[in-house]
């Protein structure tokens, strides 16, 4: 059968032109469109491994950054209490001192009362005394001759009167 | 985008109109069309091969697009153009050419002895009064090889200019070649040859595959050759694979096929017979297969058209045609399919001679 028989001029043909085919398109075609292919796969796998580590990263900094917040937050607070406590303690000794002050001032004031009184007293007593000693002249002179009579009479009655 | 799509456009016009002069119209012959009809040579015909490229008409008024014959003689090269045999096929038109007589029998030239009008054959179609030179004509089937060589090159270099300009996903019909070119590499080469060995075949795989491909569709076309229904194209398609097997079989495989090891001694020589047996058998199977299947194809179609002549009836074409067609959008599918199972199967021969064997 002619159909099964290989026909050596076409075969020969088919060889030729088929090498020849293999080696441009390896050269030309093949080559270039494959490298191209795998450069374009190689920087999509690239791209997806450094998005990978930038989310990666993105995770580290916000829970770093949460982090930085919770001290920051912690710090502030405690300020805020140191704050309120040097406010306090301020406050009460301001207080005290003030207290302090006002009994030391009030002291002061009773002392100065009580020595003016007694100063007050001291004249009031001498200026009754004076005063009862002329009273006293002139009611009793016709009585008592001695004048040194009259002055203890005097005498021991304001002993007996005590002021106060 | 649309610069490579008018430059596509103008080569295959091009191609087109540089055909047209070299078609030669004849005369018509009565007699021819009175012949009796014969399916089996109309089906051989149309199958086989052919040294001019016959497009439409028959005997002296055909169309034909004239291809050079190309003869290796016992006086050294010959050649003429096919047109000079005058579509004759019968051994009946001589061409005289360097003082040797030619004529072309059922497509196949042979050289007439000295002296000799009409050529004569014996009862095994040997001939007795005339010598069969080696042919190395551009046949229909050279033709349509280059054909399908052309638009390769055409679609291809296309696609590779755009990826030496950048490694971007390219659009439209480029990007479709890429998806095929992706196919090939990711669904055949690397799961049959494997990751680390695929890329030193890969040429040869896409080579086979577009080749293949694109010449069984070429191959539907009205008028078009049954180049990969050709056994001489298969079987140089089919040792192009034995060489890759042979040329990277390694060590390990070698050893598997010559001198198994873990079975008992006896046996070893009885399986390197069945091995070496199974070497030669695979791409065999690889050329019969291709061959088988599209030639099977064209000989459904033209039968099944056929039958029109064979009732003589026009009628017939009523069943006969949406038949064909059928047969005919059937064989766009067995043109990849066939493309597909050819490089597949390379690829997987080639895989089992270089994988690397985990020793037990």
């Amino acid at each position: 059968m002619d159909l099964i028989k290989p026909e050596i001029g076409l075969f020969f043909w088919q060889t030729i032109v088929f090498l020849v085919l293999l080696f441009l398109m390896a050269k030309f075609a093949w080559k270039p469109i494959l490298n191209s292919i795998r450069q374009r796969e190689d920087s999509i796998n690239d791209a997806l491994a450094s998005a990978e580590s930038a989310r990666l990263e993105m995770t580290n900094l916000k829970a770093n950054n949460e982090k930085l917040l919770k001290e920051a937050r912690e710090e502030r607070d405690g300020m805020i209490k140191e704050a309120r406590q040097i406010k306090e303690k301020m406050i009460a000794d301001a207080s005290d001192d003030a207290q302090v002050k006002a009994n030391q001032m009030i002291s002061a004031a009773q002392d100065a009362i009580k020595m003016e009184k007694q100063a007050a007293l001291n004249e009031i007593k001498t200026q009754v005394a004076t005063l009862s000693i002329e009273i006293a002249e002139k009611v009793v002179s016709k009585e008592l001759t001695s004048k040194e009579d009259h002055m203890k009479l005097v005498a021991s009655m304001l002993d007996d009167v005590k002021l106060n | 985008m649309k610069a490579h799509q008018s430059l596509k456009m103008i080569v295959t016009l091009t191609i087109a109109f540089a055909m047209m002069p070299f078609l030669s119209f004849a005369k018509k012959d009565i007699a021819e069309a009175e012949k009796e009809f014969n399916p089996t040579d109309m089906i051989m015909h149309h199958i086989g091969d052919a040294h001019g490229w016959h497009f439409f008409g028959s005997g002296e008024s055909a169309v034909t697009l004239p291809l050079p014959v190309i003869l290796y003689t016992d006086n050294g090269l010959v050649t003429f153009m096919s047109s000079d045999f005058h579509h004759d096929t019968e051994g009946e038109y001589i061409v005289e050419k360097d003082g040797m007589s030619f004529v072309n029998f059922h497509e196949k030239i042979y050289q007439l002895n000295a002296g000799v009008q009409d050529i004569e054959f014996n009862e095994d179609q040997e001939p007795l009064n005339a010598s069969k030179p080696y042919d190395f004509s551009i046949t229909k089937n050279v033709a349509a090889m280059l054909l399908t060589v052309i638009v390769m090159l055409v679609f291809f270099f296309s696609l590779a200019k755009h990826h030496k300009k950048n490694t971007h996903a390219p659009r439209g019909m480029n990007n479709a070649l890429e998806t095929l070119v992706l196919f090939v590499r990711d669904d055949i080469a690397k799961p049959q040859i494997g990751e680390k060995k695929y890329r030193k075949f890969m040429p040869y795989l896409l080579t086979v595959f577009f080749f293949i491909w694109i010449t069984n569709m070429l191959g539907l076309l009205p008028g078009a050759a049954n180049v990969t229904g050709n056994i001489s194209v298969t079987v140089s398609l089919g040792l192009f694979t034995l060489v890759l097997i042979l040329v990277n079989g390694n060590s390990d495989f070698w050893k598997h096929t010559l001198w198994m090891p873990g079975i008992p001694t006896f046996v070893k020589p009885i399986l390197a017979v069945v091995e070496i047996l199974g070497l030669i058998i695979k791409p065999v199977a690889l050329m019969i297969r291709l061959f088988a299947n599209i030639t099977a194809g064209h000989i459904i179609i033209l039968s099944l058209l056929g039958l029109i002549f064979i009732l003589e009836s026009a009628g017939v074409a009523g069943v006969s045609v949406p038949f064909a067609l059928f047969i005919m959008v059937l064989e766009l599918l067995v043109a990849f399919l066939q493309a597909f199972i050819f490089t597949m199967l390379s690829a997987l021969f080639i895989g089992m001679a270089v994988q690397e064997h985990e020793h037990h």
